[in-house]
């Protein structure tokens, strides 16, 4: 093994774009020096515990804290009634419609709990084993009232309500209709005019993010402002959530993320436990940590996925797409989190994929239920779109006979058409489907897979072979302030950066953007290693603190590097234009007529006469010598609001062996090209999408959060919470193509939710692909045995819909409406 | 409270603990031992993983007690004289980590999967870290590190024995 020693800074650095570094926080962490929530003490620290409702649904008519207080090492117990009046709602910063319904959010349950695992009291104790001895002294009398828990019930006429003060349990309906938004034709008439039309119900499971370290929280309140140290994707929007929550003036809060172990969405979130350790610190005037086990983490933090989707795709006999229209049930459990209504909708613009769809309407309804709050989950909206067309496109095929990859060539843009508008409104910048697909075909080996799959059937092997595509795109690079803004989102898209270039020549780089695994202290400095032409290991990258970094947007929606990272290349050219002037002065010469290569301003035409960046940093912080008029500073700051999202995409193909005897699936290989845009470093890229891949297809394969008829979660520990070993995947053949992303100072897509959002239905198509001749149509996620088995042995869909109302296959969206609204088929 | 001496990491300690205490949070709490973490409360991610005796055990599976006479190493202690451990370096060199939530775990697992192994193929490799979970890497690169250790570490092996 070579390891990878780093050029002497002396020469010229060769560019470090595109190189594989070796990553700059594995140091510590491959070593136990890290800095998570959990690891911190305070003096005088005091722990917290919650006490949460063991009932989905229920009036809280007492609560008694009287033996809990007496309880050794216990120095409060507060209940919602405590703190109800200071408590506020936990903020939902996406109302996706003008007329959402939501029903506020109480960190700490008063009146009434709406799910399992909702927080009633906090115990308050001197060690963390005092306050959690103490939690089942809490005495708490529950009047039940009915449980919602299925969507379409939900929806149905005089349901029962999940929360009793309001009219339905509907939050909001979202509507996007191409006709009207003038982005496509009618759907009605492309409908009505088509040759084919196929309907699809398609169920996404609810899913956990599991990400691996739990949540914690420390608070301590020093005089009249407080610092919270939190296992958080997102310091700065907490911050501003909290002093709007809690009236603590924004300029007196601190928030630092530390090391974060994991976020995927599921710490993009203002919780519950985040206020109350804030409340309880500023009423106690104590430091306090709150540390959540992972049945805790399992049943208390925001869930994902969680849709009903009813898809009809309409075509010619040839196989040209004519419209789409979709009709989305999305469970928003209980409450509304943070972006909780904005996850579906985050997906609408993408159900028509790559393909040339003349008409699109999508209809979404948001669902409460008594269950956990489902939010963000990496790709949220996205791997709900990427698989619902996706898989329709494998039905249509199925429906005229053609072969899954010529319905999608014949019906994907073509490279030389970009930019494309979609009926959905979106500009597709650029991409070349075609050139993926050849590569990923190869790379799995496609013609003598295609070739055993023949043998296999021929021969009735009980071991079936299929293969299963996704030919995905996904809008990624969340940013555009304005089109977030006319999505009704409740903040911008930005990114903030700034460079400190420090007397010794060495560089601070603060960034907003604040990673959780991703590998931004590594690829921040290669990109200002390129731009200032300094070494990588001079610069250092600060993030997650908000009184370090200022100003910031946070990680999510594979954004960081498309407009975190962007941020961080426009501040590092302004420094090199502060620089110039600067070098201008020294060198004695006219600013035109100076060039900046490797780190050295020169004068053209005259070798020799150079002044470093690294000089100029020290000539700065002197001050002795400076050009007149300008102010002692080459520091800078950017920040970056891009135009438009950028459109990664891939083709991703899975290799599925199925065994009809026991239902047993196995990944016999998957193969995948990603167009990412510029690789910054390839390692880094390679590992997200391996990442996103295990996420994706554990969806498939493995994953459910499961409630029983009374609202409890079943898999509430990773016991029955499958999150895969290594042992349950398979090796991944990655590959990809690159087409700079046009607009992009860095030329970047965004890469963190890829493999999430393509593998799902790759995967799912794989395992149909295999089954499909011995009658099977459908089998929902996840794959277990037993699906599979009864779906081989059962024909259909193995039966999963049977006993309620009917199979998949008869309903189209027209029926699953009237369906939902109470009516018969 | 009961009082055990246990020798971690190349200290001596001598500490009073309850009964109920947990291997991880004598370390955490008591010896301050951050590096090794906790990851679920019903034995299953590993990330806790550390060894006792020199064989790696799920240290929220121990009680402190049971640990009393022992020899701990954690990932704090596995790298020797300031130099990482070839698994420590493997890990970083083929990107087997992003978080770093469950690398602490994940290599002591691993450390002990090729003292009984030296030399495992990819499929013993997956099954000898089953019962550490990782939700960031998809495993491939932590496959790759181990097999790239176990790799090392041989050569060290073999040129330490023609040596002597
Ligand atoms: S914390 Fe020990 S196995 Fe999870
Ligand atoms: S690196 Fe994050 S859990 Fe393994």
């Amino acid at each position: 093994m070579t390891a990878v020693e780093d050029a002497p800074a002396t020469t010229a650095p060769e560019r470090e774009v595109g190189k594989a570094r070796r990553r700059k926080e594995d140091a510590r962490l491959i070593t136990g020096r890290t800095t998570w929530t959990d690891n911190m003490v305070l003096p005088g620290m005091l722990h917290l515990a919650v006490v949460r409702s063991p009932v989905a649904h229920a009036k809280i008519t007492n609560v008694d804290v009287s033996a809990a207080r007496e309880a050794p090492g216990v120095v409060a117990v507060l209940t919602g009634r405590d703190l109800a009046d200071e408590q506020g709602s936990i903020p939902c910063a996406w109302p996706v419609t003008p007329d959402m319904v939501n029903p506020g959010h109480p960190s700490v349950a008063v009146d009434e709990v709406n799910h399992v695992g909702e927080a009633v009291a906090i115990v308050v104790g001197r060690s963390r084993t005092a306050a959690v001895d103490a939690l089942e002294l809490v005495d708490v009398d529950y009047e039940p009232l009915p449980v919602v828990l299925d969507m379409e019930q939900a929806l149905a006429e005089q349901p029962d309500l999940c929360h009793d003060h309001l009219q339905s349990n509907q939050s909001f309906r979202f509507v996007f209709d191409a006709g009207e938004a003038g982005t496509g034709q009618d759907t009605e008439q492309a409908f009505a005019e088509a040759d084919v039309v196929v309907s699809r119900r398609f169920v996404q499971q609810r899913l956990i993010p599991a990400f691996m370290e739990p949540r914690a929280v420390v608070v301590q309140p020093q005089g009249d402002n407080y610092t919270m140290w939190s296992s958080t994707q997102v310091p700065h929007i907490l911050r501003l959530m909290l002093a709007m929550i809690t009236g603590i003036p924004e300029h007196k809060l601190r928030v630092v993320a530390p090391d974060v172990g994991g976020g995927f969405g599921g710490k993009l979130q203002v919780t519950p436990e985040e206020v109350l350790s804030l409340l309880v610190a500023r009423r106690l005037g104590k430091p306090v940590k709150w540390v959540e086990t992972r049945s805790e983490s399992l049943m208390s933090a925001h869930h994902g996925r969680d849709q009903i989707q009813y898809i009809d795709i309409a075509a010619d006999r040839e196989g040209n797409v004519k419209g789409l229209r979709c009709r989305i049930l999305s469970d928003m459990g209980a409450y509304l989190r943070l972006v909780s209504p904005g996850v579906p909708v985050l997906g609408a613009f993408m159900y028509v994929g790559i393909y040339k769809f003349p008409a699109y309407r999508f209809d979404c309804q948001g669902v409460f239920t008594n269950k956990t709050p489902t939010d963000a989950y990496r790709g949220a909206g996205r791997p709900e779109a990427t698989f619902a067309i996706e898989r329709i496109m494998d039905e249509l095929a199925v429906e005229l006979g053609m072969d899954p990859l010529e319905l999608r060539r014949k019906n994907w843009i073509k490279a030389e058409e970009f930019p494309f508008t979609t009926a959905a409104g979106l500009e597709y910048d650029s991409g070349d489907y075609d050139t993926a697909t050849q590569q990923a075909l190869q790379l799995l080996g496609y013609d003598e897979l295609r070739e055993e799959q023949r043998r296999r059937r021929e021969s009735g092997d009980p071991v079936q072979l299929g293969i299963g595509f996704s030919t995905f795109t996904e809008m990624c690079g969340l940013a555009p302030s304005r089109v977030l803004g006319s999505l009704s989102y409740g903040a911008g898209g930005w990114e903030h950066a700034s460079i400190r270039m420090l007397p010794t020549g060495k560089v601070e780089v603060v960034t907003g953007s604040t990673p959780h695994g991703q590998g931004h202290e590594t690829a921040w400095s290669q990109l200002v290693a390129d731009e200032l032409g300094v070494p990588f290991e001079d610069v250092e990258v600060l993030h997650g603190d908000t009184s370090v970094s200022p100003r910031g947007l946070d990680t999510y929606g594979s954004r960081s590097l498309v407009v975190g990272g962007a941020a961080v290349v426009n501040a590092a050219q302004k420094v090199i234009a502060k620089a110039r002037k600067v070098a201008a002065h020294l060198l004695e010469a006219s600013e035109d007529d100076l060039d900046f290569t490797g780190g050295s301003f020169s004068v053209r035409g005259t070798p020799g006469t150079g002044v470093s960046i690294q000089e100029i940093a020290l000539a700065t912080f002197a001050a002795h010598n400076f050009p007149e008029g300008v102010e002692p500073s080459i520091d800078a700051d950017a920040t970056f609001d891009p135009v438009n999202f950028s459109f990664p995409h891939g083709t991703h193909i899975c290799a599925m062996e199925v065994d009809t005897e026991t239902g047993f699936v196995k990944i016999r290989k998957y193969a995948c090209v990603d167009d990412v845009g510029t690789i910054v470093n390839p390692l880094i890229v390679e590992g997200q999408v391996h990442g996103g891949l295990a996420q994706g297809i554990a969806q498939a394969l493995y994953e459910e959060a499961v409630y029983d008829d009374d609202g409890n979660l079943t898999t509430g520990t990773f016991v029955d919470y499958l999150v895969p070993s290594a042992a349950d995947l398979p090796h991944f053949d990655t590959g990809n193509t690159v087409h700079a992303a046009p607009g992009n100072p860095i030329g970047a897509k965004g890469v963190g939710e890829a493999g999430c959002i393509a593998s799902t239905p790759a995967v799912v198509n794989a395992a149909l692909d295999a089954v499909r001749h011995l009658g099977v149509s459908d089998i929902r996620m996840p794959l277990t045995p037993e699906r599979v088995w009864r779906a081989v042995h059962l024909g259909g869909d193995g039966g999963d819909r049977a006993p309620d109302r009917t199979n998949a296959q008869a309903v189209d969206s027209a029926q699953a409406a009237s369906i939902a609204q109470g009516g018969d088929l | 409270m009961s009082q055990i001496s246990v020798r971690v990491d190349g200290v001596d300690y001598v500490d009073e603990v309850e009964p109920r205490t947990l291997l991880v949070h004598y370390l955490r709490e008591q010896l301050g031992k951050v590096g090794t973490v906790v990851g679920c409360d019903t034995s299953n991610c590993g990330a806790c993983t550390v060894h006792l005796d020199g064989e790696a055990v799920k240290s929220c599976t121990v009680l402190a007690v049971q640990a009393d006479g022992a020899e701990v190493t954690t990932i704090e202690g596995v790298g020797r004289d300031g130099a990482l451990h070839p698994v420590q370096k493997a890990f970083h060199e083929m990107h087997g980590l992003q978080c770093g939530f469950c690398t602490p775990g994940m290599i002591m697992a691993s450390i002990d999967l090729l003292a009984d192994n030296a030399d495992p193929s990819e499929d013993e490799v997956r099954e000898g870290i089953e019962g550490n979970l990782c939700r960031c890497t998809g495993y491939q690169n932590i496959v790759r590190a181990v097999q790239a250790a176990a790799a090392e570490m041989g050569t060290a092996e073999m040129g330490t024995g023609a040596q002597a």
